[in-house]
C-alpha cells in the first residue's frame, strides 16, 4: 500500500514538473576523469556558465536560471540517454624490439587486454598506429612503423578481428613519446598505438 | 620573378585543393552508431535510414528515436552523444584532424534528451564545439553534461 502511495507520489511530482517544467535544460556532470569542465549556456546576450558537478540550467522565454541538480534527477530525466552512452575508447600501446616488426614480451600479453576490450563492443573500430625511434632515416622509418602497425593488425585478424574494422597509420620517427635527438635507439619509441572504440 | 609567383602560386593552389580533397574524406565518416534500440532512424540527403549498430555517420545526419528508441554514437575525435527516446540529433558540422586534433564539430538537439561526453576537438581548443537547443548555444569545455529539449 505504501509502496502504491509512494508511486502514486511519484506520479503526480513527474506530473506537476513535466506541466510546470521548463522548455529546456542542461545539466553538467562530474567528470569521471576529474578534470576541470565547464559548459557555457548563451542564450542571445545572456551567458549562464555551468562548472559544478550537477549544476543546471532551465531556459525559458524570461531567460535561462540557474538550478541544482543530483544524481538522482539526472537519472529519471536522461536514464535512456546515459544508457545508450557507448563505451568510452581505449587505449593501448605495445612496444617492438630494436629495428623490428616484432613486439616485445610484455606487450604480447596486453594484446590479451586488447582483445578483452574488443569483446565488449557490439561493433568495433580499430586505430593502429605505427612509431620508432630515431634510428635511421626517414624513408626506413616510414617503412618499419608501417610494417609494425600490419604486424599488429595480422595479429588481431590471426585471432577473429575482420581487417575491415583496422585502420592502419604509419607515422615513422615524427611523433616520439620521449623526446630524443636523431639517431636515437629508445625503446618507448617504438612503439604501436592502439585505440579500440 | 613572374614564372617563380605562378609557380608558386600553382603548388599553393595544388595545396589546397588537396586539402578540400581531405576535407570531404573526413566528412564522410564522421562517427558510428554503436548502440542502437527500439526505434532509430537516420536522414541523409532527404533519404530515411535504419539507425542500426554499426552504420557510419556522415556530416549534416539527423537522428531520430522513436518512442521507444535510443541511440549512441562514437564521432571520430572520440566525442560520445547519446540520445534518449523522442529525440531529433543533427550532426551539422563536423572536420577533425587526427593528427593536430584540430577541427570542428557543431551538433543540435531538435527535441528530446542528449548526453554528451566531448572528445578531442573540445579538448584540443574550448570554441571548437557547440551543442545547439532551439534557443541556445552551448560551450564545451572538456565536459560530460546532458541536455534536454520538451516540445
Amino acid at each position: 500500500m505504501s509502496r502504491l502511495a509512494r508511486a502514486a507520489g511519484l506520479f503526480v511530482a513527474t506530473l506537476l514538473v513535466a506541466c510546470a517544467g521548463p522548455k529546456e535544460t542542461i545539466v553538467l556532470l562530474p567528470n569521471a576523469a576529474g578534470q576541470e569542465t565547464a559548459v557555457t549556456v548563451t542564450q542571445g546576450e545572456r551567458q549562464v556558465v555551468l562548472s559544478q558537478p550537477y549544476a543546471g540550467a532551465r531556459l525559458s522565454r524570461s531567460g535561462a536560471e540557474a538550478f541544482p541538480s543530483n544524481a538522482q534527477q539526472v537519472q529519471t530525466q536522461y536514464g535512456a540517454a546515459l544508457a545508450a552512452q557507448p563505451l568510452p575508447p581505449a587505449q593501448f600501446t605495445l612496444f617492438f624490439v630494436e629495428g623490428k616488426d616484432e613486439f616485445t614480451d610484455e606487450s604480447k600479453r596486453v594484446v590479451d587486454t586488447v582483445f578483452a576490450e574488443i569483446a565488449k563492443r557490439p561493433v568495433v573500430d580499430v586505430i593502429v598506429i605505427g612509431h620508432t625511434d630515431t634510428v635511421g632515416n626517414d624513408a626506413l622509418n616510414d617503412a618499419l612503423s608501417r610494417q609494425r602497425a600490419d604486424v599488429v593488425r595480422a595479429a588481431f585478424a590471426a585471432r577473429g578481428l575482420a581487417a575491415d574494422n583496422v585502420v592502419t597509420i604509419g607515422r615513422g620517427k615524427r611523433e616520439l613519446a620521449v623526446p630524443t635527438g636523431d639517431g636515437v635507439a629508445e625503446p618507448r619509441n617504438r612503439r604501436v598505438e592502439i585505440l579500440v572504440r | 620573378m613572374t614564372w617563380i609567383c605562378s609557380r608558386r602560386l600553382g603548388r599553393a593552389l595544388l595545396v589546397a585543393v588537396a586539402g578540400l580533397g581531405l576535407f570531404e574524406a573526413a566528412q564522410a565518416d564522421v562517427g558510428q552508431i554503436k548502440v542502437a534500440s527500439g526505434q532509430v532512424s537516420v536522414e541523409r540527403k532527404g533519404q530515411s535510414l535504419p539507425g542500426r549498430v554499426g552504420l557510419v555517420l556522415e556530416a549534416d545526419d539527423v537522428l531520430r528515436t522513436g518512442a521507444d528508441g535510443s541511440v549512441g554514437i562514437t564521432m571520430r575525435d572520440n566525442s560520445l552523444l547519446s540520445a534518449g527516446p523522442n529525440s531529433i540529433l543533427s550532426l551539422e558540422h563536423f572536420e577533425f584532424d587526427p593528427t593536430t586534433s584540430d577541427g570542428r564539430f557543431d551538433a543540435r538537439l531538435r527535441r528530446g534528451t542528449l548526453a554528451v561526453v566531448s572528445g578531442r576537438i573540445a579538448k584540443k581548443s574550448p570554441q571548437a564545439m557547440t551543442v545547439r537547443t532551439p534557443s541556445a548555444v552551448l560551450g564545451v569545455r572538456g565536459t560530460e553534461f546532458v541536455v534536454s529539449v520538451d516540445e
